[in-house]
């Protein structure tokens, strides 16, 4: 296998599927991660394939989930974690922020904490309660933490594989209405650095900026722009903590426009950091203040009306707009 | 049942018998004791055999273990009240519970323990002095766990509970005949991560040893407001066994958390074991028992002291002589004065390590960060001094 088209889903499955061959240390566990396959099939067929002691369904309990997964990276693991859904990972908050995050620091480097815990965030599935939500500012938040987020299949493969990889906690966030969207995949190729942005589309007038769902909700945009003679650039920040700054200001420094867009509640969310940061490092090369486009203050709401909720190709176009007339 | 042990050889009363100061009820639950608060060997069947290795050296050694730990508590406790610590937080009264347990570990065993083990610790061979660094505010913990398998001091109780439960998991899938001790006390039995190490620990048939020290007091709260049933009670409802056992007797501790790890080692899963034992101090020195304890409470408790009830039986059998006890003396000085100097030698950190070992692998934020603050602080390198 080189270059193969695959599903978002399909991609996921096979790094974990890579990365239980490669690494004996790596271990795969979560709720019904095993017989089932997940309830998004990620794990599918990797407990057939490598069995109850590597591919672990666990009892229903995020913290019991994440605080046995610490004891096992302590004892020499790495541990791939699954929280079943965004809403779900809360009971596990103590755990990720006060031990998981805060443990090597707190040996003085002498342990490591290699877990990475995949969550399935945002909405636009039509999902009950707790099924659609964005919480990867309250994760970035907490130094010791990483967080990342592929927004395509490729990315999925490879993004996930240096998750597991790395040394330090890396906080996974899997965009869930991407799952089924497809995208060709190298599995040979040398991918990017983990926390490196991307030009997903170059332009010229006005950078959009975003991550998981929200890129290809941005493509959507720029092309629909481009036929009003409007220049978009599109940047796939990929990674939330840290955050690609140089390329969000070399992209900035150029078009001198930026809007954030992301489906976690703007207030307090990532694009506030990242409003604040370029307005330091561009104040000369903005044309127009950082915007922000993104969830409302109120509770994720129900399905019905999560269209209206979530940020799409027009309030993303309104927002470009709106910074193209200052 | 013969027992070849110098203690054995010793008059005994029945195994039934309940310690004194607690009056036995139809409710009131069994506790295992081997030495009495008079310090006379009872008797019991299911657990003499787990401490009928221990001659007078063994049995000197514990002696020497609560004695050099409580004169290292009482030196810290001195000492955060001279300034040179902020915090200190004694297990003054828990001396047997932690050594028992802690001398019944074997070297490739692992220790989870909270902020007060520091008796467990010192069977750990971690250096005293180590403990006192998070309290006198220069780093959060900083020993190698690994060094001498004993875990960072955890503070948020419970937590480490689920860590000791996901470490034994990976003994168990290393083949290894390791056995794991997660310690905690009565406020932490409820907390979620408590239940769920016992669910995990139970479902997976981990080696662990839960070892609850039920000092009677969380902060100000009783016991009775954390439960309804003896705390060990609650490992049936999880499917694993568990056991009551004087805290106060080194002897009964050693034997029952022996009891306990050779059953993980067999692969029969977790053991809840309750030390049954009293808080003699505060919570911290931040803290004023009088508020809500009376002294009463706490001479009771004096009578059945750890330290006491085995001085008086290694003298009772000629075990130790006034010469041990005067060495003894000496040693603990001589260990309360390493111990001052060394907290009072011990460095600030440098004003850069805060940023130190955040991450593993770097992060970009912290690097421009500390470079930020680097410059931020040399920029008052040619200031004027205050006052000068």
């Amino acid at each position: 296998m080189a270059v193969e088209k695959m599903s978002l889903a399909k991609a996921l499955n096979e790094s974990l599927r890579k990365a239980l061959d490669t690494d004996p240390k790596v271990l795969v566990m979560g709720e019904d991660v095993g017989k089932l396959g997940g309830v998004f099939r990620i794990t599918d067929g990797l407990q057939k394939d490598f069995g109850e002691e590597r591919v672990i369904d666990t009892p229903l309990a995020e913290s019991g989930i994440v605080g046995t997964a610490i004891g096992l990276a302590l004892r020499g693991y790495r541990p791939v974690v699954e929280i079943q859904f965004d809403g779900f990972v809360f009971p596990a908050y103590d755990q990720i922020v006060t031990q998981l995050a805060k443990m090597h620091a707190r040996a003085l480097g002498k342990i490591k904490l290699p877990v990475v815990v995949r969550i399935p965030y945002g909405g636009g599935i039509g999902a009950v309660e707790h099924h659609s939500e964005s919480p990867e500012a309250l994760f970035a938040h907490v130094a010791g933490l990483k967080v990342v987020s592929p927004s395509n299949a490729a990315d999925g493969y490879w993004m996930l594989q240096q998750a597991i990889q790395s040394d330090d906690p890396v906080i996974f966030f899997e965009p869930k209405r991407r799952y089924w969207d497809k995208g060709e995949v190298d599995t040979e190729s040398i991918p990017d650095p983990l926390h490196a942005a991307r030009v997903a589309r170059a332009g010229t007038d006005i950078t959009l900026a975003a991550y998981g769902p929200m890129v290809k909700v941005c493509l959507e945009a720029a092309a629909a722009a481009e036929e009003e003679g409007k220049s978009v650039e599109v940047l796939d920040l990929r990674s939330m903590s840290p955050i690609d700054f140089d390329a969000v200001q070399k992209s900035v420094e150029r078009t001198g426009r930026l809007v954030v867009v992301h489906e976690a509640p703007v207030f307090y969310g990532s694009g506030a950091e990242i409003a604040a940061r370029i307005t330091e490092r561009c104040f000369y090369h903005l044309e127009a203040p950082v915007l922000r486009v993104g969830g409302f203050h109120a509770p994720y709401p129900p399905a019905r009306l999560e269209e209206e909720y979530l940020p799409g190709l027009d309030r993303v176009l309104d927002a470009v707009d709106r910074s193209l007339a200052y | 049942m013969t027992v070849e042990n110098t203690a054995a050889r010793k008059p005994r009363r029945s195994s039934k018998r309940v310690s004194a100061a607690k009056k036995p009820t139809s409710a009131e639950p069994q506790l295992v004791q081997l030495l009495t608060p008079e310090g006379e060997r009872v008797e019991h069947p299911d657990y003499d055999h787990f401490v009928a290795d221990l001659g007078p050296d063994e049995l000197r050694g514990l002696y020497r273990d609560m004695v050099l730990t409580r004169r290292f508590d009482a030196e810290a406790t001195a000492l955060q009240r001279q300034g040179e610590l902020g915090l200190w937080a004694s297990l003054l009264g828990q001396e047997a519970a932690q050594i028992g347990s802690g001398r019944a570990l074997r070297d490739d065993d692992y220790v989870f323990p909270t902020y007060r083990e520091h008796g467990v610790a010192w069977c750990r061979g971690v250096d005293p002095t180590n403990l006192l660094g998070m309290f006198r505010g220069v780093n959060h913990g900083g020993w190698d766990p690994n060094s001498n398998n004993f875990h960072l001091y955890t503070i948020v109780i419970g937590s480490q509970t689920l860590h000791a439960t996901g470490y034994a998991m990976g003994v168990a899938k290393d083949g290894a005949d390791s056995a794991v001790i997660a310690y905690f006390g009565d406020g932490a039995s409820s907390q979620g991560d408590v239940a769920e190490s016992f669910t995990f620990s139970a479902v997976y048939n981990a080696p662990v040893v839960f070892f609850c020290q039920n000092n009677q007091w969380a902060i100000s709260e009783p016991t009775e407001r954390q439960t309804r049933v003896p705390l060990y009670q609650r490992a049936q409802g999880f499917g694993f066994p568990g056991v009551r056992v004087d805290g106060n007797d080194v002897l009964a501790c050693l034997a029952v958390t022996r009891s306990a790890l050779e059953r993980a080692r067999r692969g029969e899963g977790p053991t809840l074991v309750e030390a049954f034992t009293y808080r003699m101090g505060a919570h911290t020195t931040s803290d004023d028992p009088t508020r809500y304890r009376h002294d009463d409470e706490r001479v009771a408790w004096e009578a059945k002291d750890p330290i006491l009830r085995l001085r008086k039986y290694l003298a009772a059998q000629g075990l130790a002589d006034e010469a041990f006890f005067t060495e003894l003396d000496a040693e603990s000085d001589a260990l309360a004065k390493r111990v001052r100097e060394a907290v009072r030698a011990m460095p600030d950190p440098d004003d850069m390590a805060m940023f130190d070992n955040v991450y593993a692998d770097g992060h970009a934020l912290v690097d421009e960060e500390r470079a930020q603050f680097a410059a931020y602080q040399a920029s008052f390198a040619d200031a004027p001094q205050e006052g000068k």
